[in-house]
């Protein structure tokens, strides 16, 4: 099991933020050959982003990379560079429905047979960023075995309803659980948009607690100082931890009496509640919430 | 061989980048500046006589303005410098 609570957004054509991927502490980084690079610098951004990948030691820092969208002049030159060098996942923004995946996936098996991999080498992120990809967001999820997540493009989401992105996010709730829903039914992971305000960490924090609650995997960073919130956006209550180990160990006592029922707090617990309380505990002991820090 | 059909240039002046351009001449050369030019300079030479092989062209004035830009940078700016200026119109 990987933490996966932040994904640092690094323009492709930035060497000097490149360079430094490792030291943001973030769980993973997406190196951005889309949005953050300018029409003329697409080129530039590309063989960067190639040159990183070939060379460079992130150690065992997950990179994925957002390419241009399939509707571009760059998404062959990008799947043609990128993919060969086998990055965590590959982004591939604006899907509308599943052909946008499979048309992807058969290009990208393609250059995997060519490049002497196995077919299926490079996951694909499905970025749902329109009305028409968030209703679909299952038939993405499932189109093909190398899509391993779903994320939500809230920039563009916007933009296609025709609304502004408010503080508290509330417009977003659907669009959220719907992508984690689908994620969730697919076995897949779901990563959340972007904060875009990185003056407001707290915005960013009641957000990131908001998309906890409702599911998601991981939440998109725009800015180094955004990676610790998001990251204690994610940490469990250590109350609710301590009451989680208090019902395992009770679970556990009563298995070994040969007893059904067990009571914890003078309530009655069951097999789901059990199976929450293990699940609390491995994310506290994945967070860096082990031992006494729990307490 | 590839053929330089107009100036190209590539990079930024930013801190662990470089301004890499590159034009066509009589003869290869090799104009490299910046900070790191007594250190990295033998290394810098052999790297743009290998990329320029790579991309089969000579007769190639290279002018790189080091701003502390690791090696890789500097290849990828040249490749992109190579690649604008010899893409057809």
């Amino acid at each position: 099991m990987r933490a996966m609570r932040s994904m640092l957004y690094i323009p492709g054509n930035a060497p000097g933020m490149i360079q430094n991927a490792t030291v943001f502490g973030a769980d993973m980084v997406m190196i951005d050959l889309e949005d953050a690079v300018a029409l003329a610098e697409k080129d530039a951004a590309r063989d960067m982003t190639a040159a990183f990948l070939r060379s460079y030691d992130f150690g065992d820092l997950p990179v994925i990379v957002r390419i241009n969208a399939a509707d571009t002049p760059y998404f062959d030159a990008d799947l043609e560079a990128i993919v060969p060098l086998k990055p965590f996942a590959v982004r591939l923004p604006k899907c509308q429905d599943a052909q946008d995946v499979t048309k992807a996936d058969a290009r990208m098996s393609g250059i995997e047979k060519r490049s002497g991999l196995p077919a299926g080498t490079v996951p694909i992120h499905a970025m749902l960023e329109s009305a028409r990809g968030i209703e679909n967001a299952y038939a993405v999820a499932t189109a093909c075995p190398r899509v391993k997540a779903l994320t939500l493009g809230g920039q563009d989401l916007t933009a296609d309803l025709g609304i502004q992105k408010t503080r508290d996010g509330w417009e977003f709730f659907y669009a959220r659980s719907r992508v984690v829903m689908a994620a969730k039914a697919a076995g897949i992971d779901a990563f959340d948009t972007v904060w875009t305000d990185f003056n407001d960490p707290e915005g960013l924090f009641l957000e990131a607690k908001q998309i906890v609650e409702l599911g998601f995997t991981g939440k998109a960073a725009i800015h180094p100082s955004q990676v610790e919130v998001i990251h204690r956006a994610f940490r469990p209550d250590s109350r609710e931890v301590l009451k989680a180990e208090r019902i395992v160990a009770a679970a556990a006592e009563a298995e070994r009496q040969g007893r059904g029922v067990v009571a914890v707090d003078g309530k009655m617990v069951d097999g789901p509640i059990i199976a929450r309380a293990r699940h609390l505990i491995s994310l506290a002991c994945h967070y860096g919430m082990e031992g006494g820090e729990s307490r | 061989m590839g053929l330089i059909r107009r100036m190209g240039q590539a990079g930024t002046l930013e801190s662990a980048d470089c301004l890499v351009t590159v034009a066509g001449a009589e003869k290869d050369s090799l104009d490299y500046r910046g900070g790191n030019r007594k250190l990295f300079g033998e290394r810098t030479r052999k790297l743009v006589q290998e990329t320029l092989a790579r991309f089969q062209v000579s007769g190639v004035q290279v002018t790189i303005q080091d701003q502390g830009a690791l090696e890789l940078v500097i290849r990828a700016r040249l490749e992109t410098a190579l690649g604008r200026a010899m893409k057809e119109a």
